[in-house]
């Protein structure tokens, strides 16, 4: 199981090539595919294309270290001439005449791209079950959902059909997939990878981060991805560090705070005992713990959440109209019953239910009682982070309250299916930085751990989860497929 | 608080998304269940408390009105449903 770093070393000294090792990435997508389901697009012959290219740049000597380094990219992220779905039945079709600009800058570097993996509908879920064309398999256990929405990305890591991975976090989307997959996910702070060319849900919350199999590995895909970029204007013109600086095993004196709503109601024992001794282990490492930290507004997230993300969403997913691009509608002549009809045939339960909800809460007569009052509780939610980040370097939470549940478990149960992200939503409700570490198994299925920055804080926390990796062995666990 | 058969088709026509009869029906029920979770937050005392739209200290983000190439049209076009000649296809809105 290669690392990014791993297979650099070896690229760069001539002991690999960058078309054996993305042929040796395909045939493992032939070998697995058919029982996992991650990946929405197998992108063959873009792939050997670009790794070729990528043989020429490292002979040269021009190489980056993503240079010839196979990626899977979620397909919410526009890719020029690669069919960008969204799993949904609205874009099936769907070919965009232009890259975004995280897959701009991966091509740079020399990236090789060799898929777009599946998601919910739309980033819309928790478990890849609301997909359009079909549901992913957890590879720790194929009768168990991999997490969502960007469950395609971490399962093609956890499951050596890629060497990493691009995903999308409105909610949690990055950070509990991975943390169901045992692989490493950062959401990093809004505002500090381009949107650009990501199809929009929630724009007030959505992030582009890396999953991959280690720390060091996520600290060189935010090198490449992160930085200003004046198409999309809430990209932050803040410098950006050379991430892979802050990894030292170095967290003595280290201030970390245990928020301890995150670790009540509907929390599995084996999950608590996990972070536990997870968080024993950081002590032990040196940093400062308090374990009895209060973050009372905590439970009033989920529905901050639930209110703001359908809301934009419902504005967000007006424009698929069936008439400039995607799924339409055309056995009428009528006007508007053809613009009723596409959206009704082109959008799954769940998209559904979400612009339903979001236009409710933005209707007249309840916009005040609904959007606007969440809109003021987020700030109440930000203010508590913020104060506690003036006592705090980092903050530590599960990453989930369960281990991965089962497929069909929570599909009829939208609110139980929500609950899932309740450890993860809070982080984008105050636009911060968190990463998803490994920290442990119960019964075979992986257990995550969360750390929370503060904003453009992505450093300490990659210092923590270094460390923290440095001292154990969960992340070099493989699953058996 | 139960949602109306009518307040759901009027969210519904708002959203311009059409429903099937028990599309309508579980809709109806679902989306009662959530708001009816959701009145958790009318505990919370908010008096004098702005909202929040977004995280980050940026507003009123302007650049340089510079000229730059556009997508070709073709490549615009190309996604088109249905097209005339270099126009998107609608269907009539006056009758």
């Amino acid at each position: 199981m290669l690392t990014i770093h791993e297979a650099n070393q070896l690229l760069r000294n001539k002991k690999l090539s960058s078309l054996e090792l993305t042929k040796a990435c395909l045939e493992r997508i032939q070998q697995v595919e058919p029982k996992l389901h991650a990946l929405v697009t197998i992108t063959d012959e873009l792939a050997l294309r670009q790794a070729k290219k990528a043989d020429e740049l490292i002979a040269k000597g021009d190489a980056h270290p993503l240079t010839g380094i196979p990626v899977v990219i979620k397909d919410n992220m526009c890719t020029k001439g690669v069919r960008t779905t969204c799993s949904s039945k609205m874009l099936e079709n769907f070919i965009p005449p232009y890259d975004a600009c995280v897959v701009e800058r991966l091509n740079s570097c020399g990236a090789v791209i060799i898929g777009k993996s599946n998601m919910d509908e739309f980033a819309m879920g928790s478990s890849t079950e609301h997909s359009a064309f079909f549901a992913t398999q957890n590879p720790w256990d194929l009768s168990r959902v991999p997490g969502g929405s960007s469950g395609g990305s971490a399962v093609v890591v956890a499951a050596e059909e890629t060497i990493y991975a691009l995903g999308s976090d409105t909610g949690g989307s990055i950070r509990q997939p991975a943390g169901f997959c045992s692989v490493t996910g950062l959401k990093p702070t809004y505002g500090r990878v381009s949107r650009y060319g990501l199809v929009a849900f929630a724009s007030s919350l959505d992030q582009i981060g890396p999953l991959t199999r280690d720390v060091t590995d996520c600290a060189l895909v935010m090198n490449a991805i992160a930085g200003f970029d004046n198409r999309d204007s809430t990209s932050v013109p803040y410098p950006t560090p050379d991430y892979t600086q802050c990894l030292t095993n170095d967290i003595k004196g280290l201030r970390i705070g245990i928020p301890k709503e995150y670790f009540v109601a509907g929390m599995q024992a084996e999950v608590e005992k996990a972070l536990q001794a997870a968080i024993s282990k950081l002590e032990e490492l040196g940093a400062k713990v308090e374990w009895e930290v209060s973050l009372p507004h905590t439970p009033h997230a989920l529905a901050v959440y639930y209110i703001i993300a359908p809301s934009e969403a419902s504005a967000n997913l007006a424009r698929y109209d069936g008439v400039k691009y995607g799924f339409s509608y055309q056995k009428t002549d009528n006007m508007w019953e053809a613009l009723e009809k596409t959206r009704q045939f082109g959008f799954g339960d769940e998209v559904k239910r979400r612009i339903m909800l979001g236009t409710y809460a933005l209707s007249a007569g309840y916009y005040d009682a609904y959007y606007l009052k969440a809109q003021k509780v987020r700030t109440l939610i930000r203010r508590e982070f913020d104060q506690a980040f003036e006592k705090y370097d980092a903050l530590v939470t599960p990453t989930s309250p369960t281990v991965p549940f089962r497929i069909g478990e929570k599909t009829d149960d939208p609110l139980q299916m929500y609950l899932s992200d309740v450890c993860t939503l809070p982080i984008n409700i105050a636009g911060l930085p968190a990463i998803s570490i490994p920290a442990g198994f119960a019964d075979g299925l992986p257990i995550g751990m969360q750390l929370i920055g503060k904003p453009f804080g992505e450093e300490t926390i990659l210092k923590i989860a270094y460390a923290y990796e440095q001292a154990t062995e969960w992340h070099k666990r493989k699953p058996k497929i | 608080m139960k949602l109306s058969r009518e307040e759901v088709l009027h969210i519904a026509r708002l959203a311009r998304l059409g429903l099937t009869e028990t599309e309508l029906e579980r809709l109806r029920e679902q989306l009662s269940n959530i708001l009816e979770n959701f009145e958790i937050l009318q505990q919370v005392d908010t008096t004098d408390v702005p909202p929040t739209a977004q995280s980050i200290p940026l507003q009123n983000v302007t650049k340089e009105d510079e000229v730059a190439a556009s997508l070709p049209q073709s490549e615009i076009l190309a996604n088109a449903p249905q097209r005339e000649g270099e126009f998107f296809r609608v269907r009539a809105v006056l009758e």
